[in-house]
């Protein structure tokens, strides 16, 4: 057996890698550079860990940190079931599917900051059709002064706006099933939730497992929308990770807390990406 | 911005240690096993394992603890041949 493979395709990567390097590489090692210093009078000081150590005592971060775990597994907790439940309520065959599929994906084609405009005004107790209704039902609702109502609009807004991306991924599992499994399934008499508990459920592991990773990621790194909505508040109930951030960095111009907070963000993202790598490697080979 | 020599050295270790590991793989190409980790692996997986729980190590000490980030370093030099080896 030949040992020495010939190596000579890695030159075809090189352009591919000169990009990733000037659109990834060097701007983390700008961030990496800035985390470790500080400016006073466009003087740079070495400072080590020092914003590091500051961030990670910093009640501000914890509160994010903490207000994103919770919006990311709230959503999910509700996009998850609620789009495998549309999912199976859709047609299987027919004119209606076409139409069915185009206006569940409605969402997903508003580009984000219009759906954090639509949900602002919407909400609004004086002009927005959902704030005014609630209010009129007696149901005290307003969302630019109560944390509750603000982190309800939220949750409700990601929830229009993204499940329809599992239900579609939850669809393509559901047509992909034969229909022998069915067949076998009425000729043994199982119930729709046996059907569902043993057929359905397990064929669409692959699909939910993708639109779990891909929801997660994606709330974890939510920014427009809740900008938006709320900007953030009120006071900071509904300041996020992505929105922390942004103030240190663009808001309060604290580059060196704000480059050590964006390695902290991506460390963490990285391990999710890890984890992401792993399960759709798994359902590449097959795994159960 | 200034570039300064410890990121400098950082970045260099990352990068030899990238590369070591390249010739490594061409030399003698890595076959998956599973170890002491929960997870079947292959040399690049526990590098990059190791990389990250060493970044890890680090943040959690500094949170803990006021001593020394050398300490974390020593550990995480030993843990990365740790899990290199039997991970």
């Amino acid at each position: 057996m030949d040992r020495w493979p010939d190596h000579k395709a890695w030159f075809l990567v090189l352009p591919v890698a000169v990009l990733v390097a000037f659109s990834a590489i060097i701007p983390l090692m700008t961030v990496v550079n800035y985390s470790l210093q500080d400016v006073l009078g466009g003087t740079y000081f070495f400072v080590g860990a020092e914003w590091f150590e500051q961030l990670l005592h910093s009640d501000a971060l914890h509160g994010a940190l903490q207000r994103q775990f919770i919006f990311s597994f709230t959503v999910l907790a509700i996009e998850m079931p609620l789009g495998v439940a549309i999912a199976l309520a859709l047609p299987r065959r027919g004119w209606q599917v076409s139409l069915c599929l185009v206006l569940v994906a409605l969402p997903l084609l508003i580009p984000w900051n219009v759906v954090g405009t639509i949900w602002q005004i919407f909400g609004r107790s004086d002009i927005g059709l959902g704030g005014w209704t609630l209010n009129e039902l007696g149901i005290a609702y307003n969302y630019t002064s109560n944390s509750v109502d603000a982190w309800l609009t939220i949750v409700v807004m990601e929830v229009w706006h993204w499940t329809p991306l599992v239900v579609l991924l939850a669809y393509a599992g559901l047509q992909a099933i034969p229909d022998a499994y069915y067949q076998a399934a009425k000729i043994d008499g199982a119930s729709a939730w046996a059907v569902f508990r043993y057929i359905q459920l397990p064929k669409m592991r692959g699909v939910l497992t993708i639109a779990l990773l891909l929801r997660f990621m994606d709330s974890f790194m939510i920014y427009t929308e809740p900008f938006v909505v709320t900007g953030g508040g009120p006071g900071n109930s509904t300041t996020f990770l992505s929105q922390y951030l942004t103030r240190l960095a663009v808001g309060q111009f604290d580059l060196g807390p704000a480059a050590a907070f964006s390695i902290i963000y991506f460390l963490i993202i990285l391990v999710f990406c890890y984890v992401f790598y792993r399960a759709l490697e798994g359902i590449g080979k097959g795994a159960p | 911005m200034a570039w300064t020599t410890p990121t400098a050295i950082f970045f260099v270790t990352i990068f030899l240690l990238l590369c070591g590991m390249t010739v490594w793989e061409v030399v003698q190409p890595t076959v998956p096993r599973k170890g002491l980790l929960p997870l079947v692996t292959t040399r690049g997986d526990r590098f990059f394992i190791s990389l990250l729980s060493g970044a890890w190590l680090h943040l959690a000490w500094m949170f803990f603890t006021d001593i020394t980030l050398w300490v974390p370093l020593a550990i995480m030099a030993v843990g990365m041949a740790a899990i290199l080896r039997w991970g």
